[in-house]
């Protein structure tokens, strides 16, 4: 328990700095961004709201203190409050995320868990026949792939299998024009339909990490005496590779989930502004494009608090699973 | 510790020449002994005496329209041409020195903070290994891309910061962490070892600990951060320049693709405008990463690759090596 409550600590603080990073960043910037960016809105139409609500999210009021306006900026996230978005003007930003964050996670879970069995699955294979022809050959094909760009092979995927053969559609993150969302059949598989390829870049990207950490991990214990004294018991090569080996070669596949998850977040980014998949990735995409400040600082708050839960959540499941870490050693 | 450096000083500086021949002549030994360091550092050799020879190896200006339009691949331009008809040879060799520079800039930045904000955390230990891991901790945690996006979008807004510095600052900035963290884990098992206790009890002072006892130990799990640090690098910058958050009127690998997905040049079919951007950032970072893994078999045998497998001999061996 006492660990627990560290690690809740650990998570509150980081939760904070990510919070005050957003308040501090756009502060220390060399000249006035607010200024910046209001020059580059002055060639669209602008309107006198429009400044103010850019004035308001870099808190340029020279009468009002700094921590007058931290406060203000934290009372504000604490209400949901993140500003409003000056491409979609008068749109408050919470509204845009609210509506993109279930693609984004969505699609980084569906991504996150199959990579993740599939390439363990991989993992032990390929170390239980060790020195095979498929072991030397399949680890530095999927290092070559994971090596690629998420957004040059989700590009390329596009290519091929949207343009050429037409297979999959390869816009947005359901048919548009033909589908309106709900719960209902039409839908659901249109989403479907519609996540297939995003789904299969990223799984692809995020594929070899997973192989190579359980392909080591595993490696390390078929040496170990237990493995070939149940080997010699007689046991069924399938009870010896899963629950002798690979039971316990796991763990710091479990441990990586926290880097992987940050790897695949990015790469989600990427892939759903190759896609215009309606996720958080796109709309920090158009707020980058066009300078909607509040939207992308926005988006990036919300990654960092997802993040950070579920990085937590990750965590929560370790101590569960590593008796060790329960008993308070470290 | 001191009497046998000031009995051996003369002798120390006839050898030290051949001592670091050979040392070099080891390293090039195990690299040409592994097959995946061989192939990643020919890979990376070759890129870099790419750029380096970039104007012997094109005889066009990377960002000079010289035909009308996009042309696919002829003896002419071997990639082809751009929508604004430059040559995608030239961009691509060229484009090579702006990728390589600004990655490699950020890389070192990281890697010289990784080793202060590490080892310093790690030695020292106390309150100070309180803070600084918290932060190295925190900065763990908080998504890398997003963050960049952030950083690049406010410096490219803000004006005269839109260079490749700005982007290496950037990249620097957010890739630390992980790193930092390795070695903080590395020099706290080190900083227990006798010979550090023994530097401590002839009175050298922390700073030299830390830079002649603890560091020369780490050179090769340093190396290896480097090299991690490297590709996250190359990939962040091109996917940053790719957004367009970069300078779009010099060509690099990142902003090749950039221009690639303005024109929408894969949906017209135009992939010359795309492909070689995209195997050259694959291959850089495959190369980076083959490297990182032909050392990790260096340093634990375990996982070499042996014919035939003999389980329990190499199982005894390994063990003997490993356990650390």
């Amino acid at each position: 328990m006492r660990y627990l409550f560290r690690r809740a600590v650990f998570y509150l603080i980081a939760l904070w700095a990510a919070v005050t990073f957003n308040f501090i960043i756009p502060r220390l910037m060399p000249g006035d961004p607010a200024e910046a960016y209001i020059a580059k809105l002055m060639t669209q139409q602008v309107t006198r709201a429009q400044i103010d609500a850019i004035r308001a999210e870099f808190g340029v009021n020279p009468n009002v203190p700094i921590w007058r306006q931290y406060l203000d900026y934290l009372n504000g996230i604490l209400h949901g409050n993140l500003g409003i978005s000056t491409s979609q003007f008068p749109t408050p930003v919470g509204d845009i995320l609210k509506q993109s964050l279930p693609w984004t996670i969505g699609l980084v879970g569906v991504a996150l868990v199959l990579s993740f069995f599939i390439g363990t699955l991989i993992g032990i294979l390929i170390a239980w026949k060790r020195g095979s022809w498929y072991d030397t050959a399949v680890p530095p094909f999927l290092t070559f792939l994971s090596a690629i760009p998420y957004f040059w092979m989700a590009l390329g995927l596009v290519y091929i299998f949207g343009v050429i053969l037409n297979w999959f559609p390869t816009d947005s993150g359901y048919d548009v024009f033909n589908v309106s969302p709900g719960w209902n059949m039409d839908f659901i598989g249109s989403v479907a339909q519609h996540s297939i390829l995003p789904v299969a870049t990223l799984i692809i990207g995020s594929l070899a990490g997973w192989v190579l950490i359980m392909r080591n991990m595993m490696v390390t214990t078929l040496s170990e005496d237990y493995v070939t004294m149940a080997e010699a018991k007689g046991l069924s090569e399938r009870r010896v590779m899963f629950h002798y080996a690979a039971r316990n070669a796991i763990l710091p596949s479990i441990t990586s989930f926290s880097i992987a998850l940050g790897l695949i977040v990015s790469g989600a980014l990427l892939t759903e502004i190759v896609f215009n998949y309606p996720g958080i990735g796109f709309s920090l995409y158009k707020g980058v494009q066009s300078n909607d400040y509040a939207l992308v600082e926005g988006c990036f708050l919300v990654i960092a608090l997802a993040v950070i839960f579920a990085n937590f959540l990750f965590e929560l499941i370790y101590v569960f699973l590593d008796p060790r870490v329960r008993h308070g050693k470290k | 510790m001191q009497i046998t450096n000031t009995t051996n000083q003369k002798g120390a500086s006839i050898t030290f020449l051949g001592r670091t021949k050979a040392r070099v002549s080891s390293i090039l030994r195990a690299i040409v002994s592994n097959p995946k360091i061989a192939f990643g550092v020919g890979v990376v050799v070759f890129f870099v005496l790419v750029a380096i020879a970039a104007p012997l190896l094109t005889p066009y200006d990377p960002t000079a329209s010289i035909v009308r339009g996009s042309l696919p691949p002829s003896w002419r331009h071997i990639f082809g041409t751009t929508g604004l008809g430059q040559d995608m040879f030239a961009q691509i060799v060229y484009g090579a020195r702006v990728t390589l520079t600004v990655a490699f800039v950020a890389a070192i930045g990281s890697t010289i903070l990784q080793i202060v904000m590490g080892l310093s955390s790690a030695y020292y230990g106390g309150m100070v290994d309180e803070v600084l891991s918290l932060i190295i901790n925190v900065f763990l945690v908080l998504p890398g891309l997003p963050l960049t996006i952030v950083l690049a979008s406010l410096a490219s807004a803000s004006g005269a910061s839109r260079s490749e510095f700005v982007i290496a600052l950037v990249l620097l900035f957010t890739s630390w962490s992980y790193g930092a963290r390795v070695l903080r884990a590395q020099t706290l098992s080190l900083k227990e070892r006798e010979f550090v206790a023994a530097a401590r009890a002839t009175g050298e002072s922390s700073l030299r600990i830390i830079s002649s006892e603890i560091l020369p130990n780490e050179v090769s799990l340093i190396a290896s951060t480097f090299v991690g640090t490297f590709v996250y690098a190359v990939g962040a910058e091109v996917a940053l320049e790719f957004l367009g958050l970069g300078d779009t009127s010099r060509p690099s690998w990142g902003v090749i693709l950039y221009w690639a997905e303005n024109n929408a040049a894969l949906i017209v079919g135009k992939w010359w405008q795309f492909v070689p951007a995209g195997i050259c950032i694959a291959l850089l970072c495959a190369g980076l990463t083959f490297i990182n893994f032909g050392m990790d078999e260096l340093s634990n045998p375990r996982l070499r690759v042996e014919r035939p497998p003999r389980r329990h001999l190499i199982s005894r061996k390994s063990k003997a090596v490993t356990s650390r």
